[in-house]
């Protein structure tokens, strides 16, 4: 048992170390300045308290990342369910298709983004031309082009543990509950749904999470007209060098997101999903 | 508990199941008495799950026409069709409790709530399940689990119940004692009963009538009786119990009655012969090992003893004729029997019948085709 004990702390230590170092120390530093301000202990959350801009952020931030999540679930459930489906070279296909993006960076991603929706970009000068507006529509630096731009690259984090969540549901379940007398509805509902749950909680986790942090593509297709928390952070630490202020907010978020995730948990019935085999 | 209504009469005009290019399933005529517990009993591949699931309304027939008692139910989905199944691995909804997964066919068809509690307890005393309810599915043993699976498909009352290989995933020990669990619940309830399986034991424990399925056709339908004593080819003899199939050139028949030639013997009998047995047709002719007697004297055909088993109150024997085939024989135990010693076969008459041999599978000269 000793040697066994003792190969693992080798094979975790390096990976342990660095974590611990470049992750967990500099951590650890950067929430305890929030409590360094000289007015005292837990002024810099009075400040953002007292801030509406920083609380105008906040809600942005929420709002931009529940409408990316949510439409993250509408776009990614068609998808996963004809992944689960597919078979031999067209699963194949339909799979590289989905996971394709993440072989391009996402600051090229981003980039591309902003040369299709500025102005007078194609998808404005196709709208018009096919007489859809008359103007073009302001799709670039707003809420718009944030939430093109983070559903491009967070969908396949939706995509993927949906499709893992039902390619494992048995299909005689579902021909169980039909023989039983049951409509699709209620098929849906009961059965399909439950199973899929587990999935569909871990992805929009994932999205939830990924879309409140964050920064690359909320600052470069919001610009200052959609800030996020992210950027509001970046803002304290680069403009203001207010590093107090910024371990604050990121400290506040960090609190949220906690409640957020222990009440979604608490509140969605997942764990007996995660018996489906 | 009230009286549970008996199941309802099933009939299958002309059914036939086609996938791209490959016959699953014959043209079928197949008629199922109201109470009757019917086995539909093959090799896999045979065409058994297909017509379990023509019938349950989960494969849509390319032709023919399928009745539950008086409805047409060929084209309408299995929702409808008021069947209860029970699945080979039973396919419990695993998020779901013992008493939610039997409670599901009432609940979606949207039924008092004190009427399901009453029907969910009634169903769980009857499969000795009390108690049970609130236990997750998973927690079950396999035997638990059949029991679940049963409980679920009875309590709605089904017309018909269908199932498919539904001790498949159970010991040998076990698959024994829920046979005779089963067989005493249809007595009880008298429900319609269609039963898929490839093990003909537990075709003859717990069947009125038995199917015998091959090449995606019914070889024969029939009681135990017919098709053990009357089986009607080559591929129904050697399914059901064990038998002797020896090859014979058919020279002439008559009312039943048979004269082939065997090889194997040397001579030329005069046999009960199945219908179908035609001069010139390929045919064999069979003779269970319990048929067979042994003398030392005698017309019988010569023999030498090579192999003796003895089992107790029973002996398997195998025998080489001179022209080296062999034959198995069981005999009442009979010490003096001794490998080596030469014996003479005989049988009394109608214990031999020449059964044509079977239809060569259509499926794969269908496949040829395709």
């Amino acid at each position: 048992m000793a040697r066994r004990h003792l190969e693992t702390a080798c094979l975790l230590g390096p990976a342990l170390v660095v974590l611990a170092l470049l992750f967990v120390v500099p951590l650890g530093r950067l929430f305890s300045l929030a409590f360094t301000d000289p007015a005292g202990p837990f002024a810099t959350f009075g400040v953002l308290a007292d801030s509406a801009v920083y609380r105008q952020v906040m809600w942005n931030t929420f709002v931009v990342a529940v409408m990316v999540t949510a439409l993250c679930v509408l776009l990614a459930w068609p998808v996963a369910y004809v992944l689960s489906r597919l078979e031999g070279v067209w699963f194949g296909l339909a799979l590289y298709g989905v996971l394709f993006p993440f072989w391009i960076s996402v600051l090229v991603r981003t980039f591309s983004w902003m040369l299709l929706l500025e102005r007078n970009g194609p998808i404005n000068r196709l709208l018009m031309a096919t007489g859809i507006t008359e103007a073009p529509l302001a799709l670039l630096f707003n809420n718009v082009g944030v939430l093109v731009g983070m559903i491009h690259v967070l969908l396949p984090y939706m995509i993927l543990p949906l499709y893992g969540a039902m390619v494992r549901i048995d299909r005689r379940l579902l021909l169980a509950s039909d023989g039983l007398g049951a409509g699709l509805i209620d098929t849906f509902r009961r059965i399909y749904l439950p199973l899929c749950l587990p999935g569909l909680a871990g992805g929009a986790t994932f999205v939830f999470l990924l879309s409140l942090g964050f920064f690359i593509t909320p600052a470069l297709l919001g610009g200052s007209n959609a800030i996020t928390l992210s950027m509001l952070i970046a803002s304290f630490v680069n403009d203001r060098l207010a590093w107090s202020l910024a371990a604050a907010g990121s400290l506040a978020l960090l609190a949220i997101v906690l409640v957020l995730m222990a009440l979604t948990a608490r509140l969605l019935p997942i764990e007996r999903g995660l018996f489906a085999r | 508990m009230t009286p549970i209504q008996s199941g309802q009469s099933l009939r299958l005009a002309g059914v036939s199941k086609t996938y791209g290019g490959f016959r699953a399933l014959e043209p079928t005529d197949l008629d199922v008495k109201a109470g009757e517990f019917l086995t539909l009993l093959g090799p896999s591949g045979s065409g058994k799950t297909t017509l379990l699931n023509l019938t349950a309304g989960y494969v849509e027939p390319t032709a023919g026409e399928i009745r539950i008692g008086a409805r047409d139910v060929t084209h309408m989905p299995a929702r409808h069709r008021n069947i209860g199944m029970v699945f080979q691995n039973y396919a419990l909804f695993p998020h779901m409790s013992v008493g939610e997964n039997v409670a599901y066919g009432l609940s979606v068809r949207r039924l008092p709530k004190p009427e399901i509690a009453r029907r969910v307890g009634e169903i769980l005393a009857l499969m000795r399940l009390d108690g049970f309810a609130d236990r997750p599915v998973q927690q079950l043993s396999g035997g638990q689990q059949q029991r679940v699976a049963l409980a679920r498909a009875l309590v709605i009352e089904p017309d018909v119940l269908l199932m498919d290989e539904p001790l498949g995933a159970l010991d040998k020990q076990l698959r024994r004692s829920v046979q005779l669990e089963l067989r005493r619940l249809h007595q009880k309830l008298g429900r319609t009963t269609i039963y898929v399986t490839h093990d003909q034991e537990e075709a003859l424990v717990l069947s009125d009538r038995i199917a015998v399925m091959d090449g995606g056709r019914i070889q024969q339908l029939g009681t135990v009786d017919d098709l053990y004593d009357r089986p009607l080819n080559a591929f129904v003899a050697g399914f059901i119990g064990e038998s002797n199939l020896l090859p014979v050139r058919v020279l002439s028949t008559s009312g039943g009655q048979a004269s082939v030639d065997v090889e194997a013997f040397r001579r030329t009998i005069a046999v009960d012969a199945a219908p179908g047995t035609a001069t010139g047709e390929p045919a064999r002719l069979l003779i269970r090992p319990e048929h067979i007697e042994l003398g030392l004297g005698g017309d019988g055909v010569a023999a030498e003893i090579v192999e003796v088993i003895y089992l107790g109150e029973l002996t398997q024997l195998t025998l080489r004729l001179d022209g080296g085939e062999t034959l198995a024989a069981r005999q009442i135990t009979d010490r003096t029997l001794r490998a080596g010693a030469r014996v003479h076969v005989s049988w009394k008459p109608g214990h031999a019948r020449a059964v044509p041999h079977s239809p060569s599978k259509p499926t794969k000269t269908e496949k040829a085709d395709a």
